[in-house]
Formats: structure tokens, C-alpha cells, sequence
């Protein structure tokens, strides 16, 4: 009784807080309106929406702001997500080189070819063993020889483990891409370089795979003269999205997910990151090179497909 | 030899006050000359350097208008003749010290007249490797951001601290030892137009040739040179490190910061031997820039490419033992695969052959050590490409799925006319300076013929 008492005694305080709250938004977007009813002119268009207190109100289309879009401010996008190290797992006993993960990545970051962010690659380790497609990201590396080199702090590694790029300050000396040893780095060369259509960019849109926020963390600002690259899809991961180049892949090749929580997905399959990279000998690219990578990749052993060489020749123009 | 080094010096040592008097004049005119008139082929020359740059800005204008897409660098080559180009300014700029301050701590006199050359060849080496790094720079609207966000731990940042001190300096180094040349120049060049002397004046800082005044400069000198050794040395060793400093195979290598002075020293004391013929003929300076100069020079060359060819050996031959991985394909790439022409022509006619021939004397005669000294240039220029571009394609990661544009390096028309606009650049300072200024310096010629212009200047001690 007495428990039942106390818990529609704190319904009651949060009943009055949240009308408290209400009324204080309300009087908020009074004075708003008040202050900046001359600056943005209406449209006419009236728009439904629910207030925090569940009153149905008529707003015009033109003041409306979503919260959900909210702005990643620079600071926030330069520490990154709380608790979390990033981490990939490319299992290339499953690719069959179908390169979805290139194709959805490009369709996301509004990218057409030949820019890649993410790249497929034919490998061959010695003149008789026999060959495997190793699918590139960036490695988001725990060493990074970009950031070390950048003169002005714009490409910089958060606590999360991702390294990303500032493209508003960025000066394009493109010394992180000559520091990059996996070439994973792209430069926009021209105004609009690689930037796919408008109808190619709404279509992505439309199919709601595109990227969230407009902080740095979308890497969709990119201008010419700039550097950008793969940016292991942070926006989604604060949306609780796995990036697409891992939900497109046919095969389930790519896993993504959390070093602290030892686990990694690949949409369907879900494992503990610690004992896959265990129990079937995952390694990291360059390990020698100390960047210390954070994709480590499973060799291509027991392979669900035969290698085939690609027949298309991929980019043929720029 | 020790006779040809220092010509007439006991003479000199027997002249009378009048006879010394006349020497001094009689330098001042021929010195001055080119400052009084400029013939047709020195307007065509200037002339042609104009149009030289003003085609390069126009180059310079369309890659700011449409973004570095027109030049054929690409996302594996991402550097290619710009900043090749940045690291040959460097390099000829350190000429500067060797010539004026290593010779000089050393206790040559030789070099006297031509220090002022190679002071002026650093200066305006400097100025456009500076201007040359803003034009490879995909923003340069953001240069500033290397201020406001500047990273001291990026080796770029060094050099732009080095680049700039280094600049000060070298200003400095030719500006103290010219004052007694523009005071003279402020007080005789009556029939140049106002803004001209104005700026004689101005320049001269009042120099009068006090006792005081000489002492105070001759002391600014002494400290610059010392001051000025470890910048030079400074300055390209950080320059190498922006490619010793990443992982890249071919960049990859402890030897970059020696290899690199070694070859600027080398680099700039060709350029120095050419600016010296040409300066020598166009200005009639035989009576100063002599044979001895050149063959002074030509010794120091021999031995300048012996120190570079150590290093190369260090360089190239080292890891060629080992055929490592990466830098493996790219050795054998730079031996006997696409770049074995250019790699080799490099290498001899830039390195061994300029050491043996200048072994004898003959060789050492002004022409055909200009000549030799113009090889040398040439190659240490395409040696600077050799460094950069076959390095970017040949990363660790193969170059795949790329259009084939992107998998080679050929520099574009409007790389090639800016890179041409930045030599002529540097041609128009020197031939602009040579106008205002005189390109030899009087006072220390003669003090090394013993004729103080000090005394000259303050007789009553």
C-alpha cells in the first residue's frame, strides 16, 4: 500500500514537472514567437503536431523544428559517443565481392563513383596462395598516422575510437592522406566532386538511409579542397543503426559493433567480439606498422564462396 | 694555388691611399653599371620572365576557380610537382648559408664576391617555396587556420616556423652586408626616378660609414652566420621529415633529414655557379667573379656530389640489399622498371659524371663547369620528383578499381605553368635585385684585397 502510495506520489510530481515544463515551452515558444515572428515568414501551411503534454496544436510549417535532427555540436562530435569503442570485423571467408558495402555507402554519403570510401580489393598474400577480396574502410586506427600529422587538429580520433575530419577547417595540404599507409583517405577534388545526382541523393533520401545529423559526424559536409573518408557511420550508431555497408552486404561479411561490450552484428548473426577474433585467428591489417587498427579482419578460410575474378572493370572513367 | 686564392693580395697591401681610392672607384663603376642601364637583352629577358609568371597566375587562377581536379593528381598520387617543386626551393635556399657562413667560419675569403649571389638565390628560393606550398593547398582561403588551430606537434607546422625564421634570416644576411652599396647608391644615382631613391634612403638606414656603423654591422654579420647554420640545416631536415615522418614505403627512412642537406648543398651551389656565368657575362664582372671563383666552386661541387652520392648509396642501395616488401616493387621500379630512365639519367649526369669530370682542371674553367653545374640543377629538380611521385604509387595497398587516370602521374599543363612561373618567379627577384642592387658586394671584395673600406671611409684614424 505504502509502496503503491509512494510510486502515484512521484506520478503525481512528474504529472505537475511536466506540465510545469509544458506550460514553461509554451510561454518559451510565445516569447519566440515573439522575437523572431519577423524573421522567418510563414508559409500558410499549417502542421498537426503534440506538444510535450499531449495537446494536439497547429504550428506553421515554417516554424517547425525537429528535434530529432538537432545539430551534433562540434564539441560533441569531436568527443564522441560515451562508453562505446567502435570497433568492425570483416569476415572474408563470406565475401563474394558483390560490393553492396561500396554501393549503399556511396548511396548514403551521396557519393557516385569513383569515390570510395569504402574500397574491395583483391588480395594475394603469396605467388601460390590463392586469392580473396578484402573489403577497405577506414580502420579508425588506436595509433593514427593521419591525425598525428594534421596541422590544424580538423582530422582528430574521439574516445569512441573514430577518427574523423573537420571539412570546415580543413586546409587540404592532404598531408594525412601521404601519412595514411591503406590509402583510405579521398580528396574532393572539384566543387561537387563525386557527389551524386540531386535525384540520386533524393531517392536515398526517400529510402530513409541517409545520414542523420548535420554535424561532422554525417561527413556529409565535405567541400571542395577538403579531405574526407569512411566514418565508420556514427551518426547511425547514435541512432542505433549499424552503418550500411553492413546491412547491405548480401553475405553478412561485415560485423560492427562495440570493443566494451565485446560485441559485434552483422544484422543477423551476433557474436562476442572477443572469441571470434579468437577462435578463428582474426587479424588486423599492417599489423606491423603499429597503427593498431580497429577492424581486424577473419582470413578467408572455409569460404562459403570459390574465388572468382571479377570480370567488370570497375571506375573505368573519372 | 693558395696564390690564386688570394689574387694580389700582397699588391694591394703596397697601394697608396690614391691607388686604393682608384680601385674603389673603379669597382664602384663597373659594378654599378647594370644599375645605370639596361640593354635589349635585359628587358627581353625581364620581359620574358613577366610573361612566364603572368601565364602561371592565369594557370593559378583556373585551379582556384575549379578546385586541384585540374591537375592530374589524384586520390593515390594526392602530391605530385608542387610540392617536388616546394622541396627543390628549399633546397637551392640553403646555398645561402653555405656559401656566406660555412666558407666564411671556416676562414675562406675566396667566396667573397659571390656571396651576395648566393644570398639572393636563398631569398628567393625561400620566398617561392613558400608561395609554392599556399598553391598546392586545396584551401588556401584557410591558411590562417594554421595560426588560429595550429598543431605544434605536425611537422608542418615546423615548417612553416622554419620557413619563416629561415626568411627573416636570410633577408637579414643579404640586407647588413648591402647597407654600405645602397648608401653609396642613394648618394650617386641622382638620375633615378624619386620612389627609387626614396627607397635608397630609406633602406640605407642613414649609413654614413662611421665607425660605429661599420662595426655594428660587421657584428650583426658575425652573429647571422652563426645563428643561420643550424636553421639552414634545420629548415631541410624538416622538410624531410614530412616524408620521413609517415610510413610510407620509400619515405620510410632514418637517412631522409642528411640525405636531404646533403642534396640542397649540392643543389645550391650548382645554381650558385650558374648565377655566377651568367652575372659574370651579362654585367662584364670578369675583374671580380674570376676564374679562380669558378674553379673554387667546381672543387666544392666535386665534393658536394661525393657527400650526396654517400647518402644515395645509403638511400637507395641499403634497402635495395634487403628487396623488402613494398619498397621492394618500388626499387625495382626506380632500377630497371618505369622510372629506370629518368632515375638514372639522374643519378649520373646529376651526381657521377659532374664528380669525375670536375676532377680535372680543364673541366673547371667557367664555361664547362657552368655547363656541368646546369646538369646538376636540372637533375637535382627532376631527383625531387624521383622522391615524391613513383613513392605515392607505390603505397602498401594495391592500387585497384580506379579509373586509369588515377594509377599514374603525369603533371598537367597548369601544374607545369605554375611550376614554370615559380622558377621564372625566382629568375625576376634575382634579375630585379641585380637591377636595384649590386649583385657583387664591393666592400668585401676589396677588404679581401686588402683595401678596408672602413679606413677608406673614417681617414682620420
Amino acid at each position: 500500500m505504502e509502496k503503491n502510495n509512494k510510486e502515484d506520489s512521484q506520478r503525481r510530481k512528474f504529472l505537475k514537472y511536466g506540465l510545469f515544463a509544458g506550460g514553461a515551452a509554451l510561454a518559451g515558444l510565445g516569447i519566440h514567437k515573439k522575437l523572431f515572428a519577423d524573421s522567418i515568414p510563414e508559409s500558410g501551411q499549417k502542421v498537426k503536431v503534440m506538444t510535450a503534454d499531449g495537446k494536439l496544436m497547429e504550428v506553421d510549417s515554417n516554424h517547425m523544428h525537429h528535434m530529432a535532427e538537432t545539430v551534433i555540436t562540434n564539441v560533441q562530435a569531436r568527443e564522441g559517443i560515451e562508453g562505446k569503442k567502435f570497433v568492425m570485423v570483416i569476415d572474408m571467408a563470406r565475401c563474394a565481392n558483390a560490393r553492396k558495402c561500396v554501393e549503399s555507402c556511396q548511396k548514403m554519403h551521396h557519393r557516385k563513383p569513383p569515390v570510395e570510401w569504402i574500397k574491395v580489393k583483391k588480395m594475394q598474400d603469396a605467388p601460390d596462395s590463392s586469392p580473396y577480396w578484402m573489403a577497405q574502410p577506414c580502420f579508425h586506427c588506436d595509433n593514427p598516422p593521419c591525425t598525428k600529422v594534421c596541422p590544424v587538429d580538423a582530422t582528430f580520433k574521439r574516445k569512441d575510437g573514430v577518427v574523423l575530419i573537420d571539412n570546415d577547417r580543413c586546409i587540404g595540404c592532404r598531408f594525412c592522406m601521404a601519412a595514411c599507409p591503406y590509402n583510405a583517405r579521398v580528396f574532393n577534388w572539384g566543387n561537387d566532386w563525386g557527389v551524386a545526382s540531386k535525384a540520386a541523393q533524393d531517392s536515398a533520401s526517400a529510402e530513409g538511409n541517409t545520414c542523420a545529423n548535420n554535424s561532422i559526424e554525417s561527413s556529409m559536409q565535405d567541400k571542395m579542397g577538403t579531405v574526407s573518408k569512411c566514418d565508420f557511420c556514427v551518426d547511425m550508431a547514435r541512432q542505433q543503426k549499424l552503418p550500411d555497408c553492413v546491412t547491405n552486404c548480401p553475405n553478412g561479411t561485415l560485423f560492427f559493433g562495440d570493443a566494451n561490450e565485446d560485441v559485434v552484428t552483422n544484422g543477423e548473426d551476433t557474436f562476442r567480439l572477443s572469441e571470434l577474433i579468437r577462435d578463428r585467428g582474426g587479424y588486423r591489417y599492417l599489423e606491423e606498422l603499429g597503427t593498431e587498427p580497429r577492424v581486424y579482419y577473419l582470413p578467408a578460410v572455409e569460404r562459403q564462396f570459390p574465388f572468382e575474378e571479377d570480370k567488370v572493370i570497375h571506375n573505368p572513367v573519372e | 694555388m693558395e696564390q690564386d686564392a688570394h689574387p694580389g693580395f700582397e699588391y694591394h697591401n703596397l697601394l697608396t691611399e690614391e691607388e686604393k681610392k682608384q680601385h674603389r672607384q673603379e669597382m664602384r663603376e663597373v659594378v654599378l653599371r647594370p644599375l645605370r642601364h639596361t640593354g635589349i637583352a635585359g628587358k627581353l629577358w625581364i620581359a620574358f620572365l613577366v610573361i612566364v609568371f603572368l601565364f602561371g597566375c592565369y594557370a593559378y587562377y583556373l585551379q582556384l576557380k575549379n578546385g586541384l581536379k585540374v591537375t592530374a593528381m589524384r586520390d593515390y598520387a594526392s602530391w605530385g610537382l608542387y610540392i617536388s617543386n616546394f622541396v627543390f626551393f628549399v633546397a637551392i635556399s640553403l646555398v645561402g648559408a653555405l656559401i656566406s657562413s660555412v666558407l666564411r667560419l671556416t676562414n675562406f675569403s675566396w667566396y667573397r664576391p659571390i656571396t651576395r649571389i648566393a644570398e639572393i638565390i636563398a631569398v628567393s628560393g625561400i620566398i617561392f617555396a613558400g608561395l609554392i606550398i599556399i598553391v598546392d593547398m586545396g584551401r588556401p582561403d584557410r591558411v590562417l587556420n594554421l595560426f588560429t588551430h595550429g598543431r605544434i606537434q605536425s611537422p608542418i607546422v615546423w615548417d612553416v616556423i622554419i620557413v619563416s625564421t629561415y626568411l627573416v634570416m636570410s633577408i637579414l644576411f643579404l640586407y647588413f652586408p648591402l647597407l654600405p652599396a645602397i648608401a653609396y647608391c642613394r648618394d650617386t644615382l641622382t638620375e633615378k626616378p624619386k620612389w627609387q631613391r626614396w627607397i635608397y634612403k630609406k633602406l640605407a638606414l642613414g649609413w654614413t660609414g662611421s665607425h660605429t656603423q661599420w662595426r655594428l654591422m660587421k657584428k650583426s654579420i658575425a652573429i647571422i652566420c652563426i645563428l643561420i647554420i643550424p636553421l639552414a640545416i634545420s629548415i631541410h631536415t624538416v622538410t624531410a621529415w614530412l616524408f620521413a615522418t609517415t610510413l610510407r614505403p620509400g619515405w620510410d627512412s632514418t637517412n631522409f633529414g642528411p640525405y636531404f642537406v646533403a642534396g640542397a648543398f649540392q643543389a645550391g651551389t650548382a645554381c650558385v655557379i650558374i648565377a655566377m656565368f651568367v652575372f659574370r657575362k651579362a654585367y662584364n664582372l670578369q675583374k671580380y667573379i674570376t676564374e679562380v671563383h669558378f674553379n673554387q666552386m667546381g672543387k666544392l661541387l666535386v665534393f658536394l656530389c661525393l657527400i650526396y652520392a654517400y647518402f644515395n648509396l645509403n638511400e637507395y642501395l641499403v634497402p635495395a640489399y634487403k628487396m623488402r616488401g613494398a619498397e621492394g616493387k618500388l626499387l625495382n621500379d626506380l632500377f630497371t622498371g618505369h622510372y629506370a630512365p629518368l632515375y638514372w639519367s639522374v643519378q649520373v649526369f646529376g651526381m657521377a659524371l659532374p664528380a669525375v669530370l670536375l676532377l680535372w682542371k680543364k673541366a673547371r674553367k667557367p664555361l664547362p663547369v657552368a655547363i656541368i653545374a646546369l646538369a646538376v640543377v636540372v637533375a637535382a629538380w627532376f631527383k625531387r620528383y624521383l622522391i615524391v611521385t613513383p613513392i605515392m604509387l607505390h603505397p602498401y595497398t594495391p592500387i585497384q578499381n580506379v579509373p586509369a587516370n588515377w594509377a599514374v602521374y603525369f603533371p598537367t599543363w597548369i601544374e607545369i605553368a605554375i611550376v614554370s612561373a615559380s622558377l621564372a618567379g625566382v629568375l625576376l627577384i634575382i634579375t630585379v635585385f641585380s637591377k636595384f642592387f649590386p649583385i657583387v658586394s664591393i666592400w668585401e671584395t676589396l677588404e679581401n684585397e686588402g683595401i678596408e673600406l672602413e679606413e677608406m671611409d673614417n681617414p682620420e684614424k
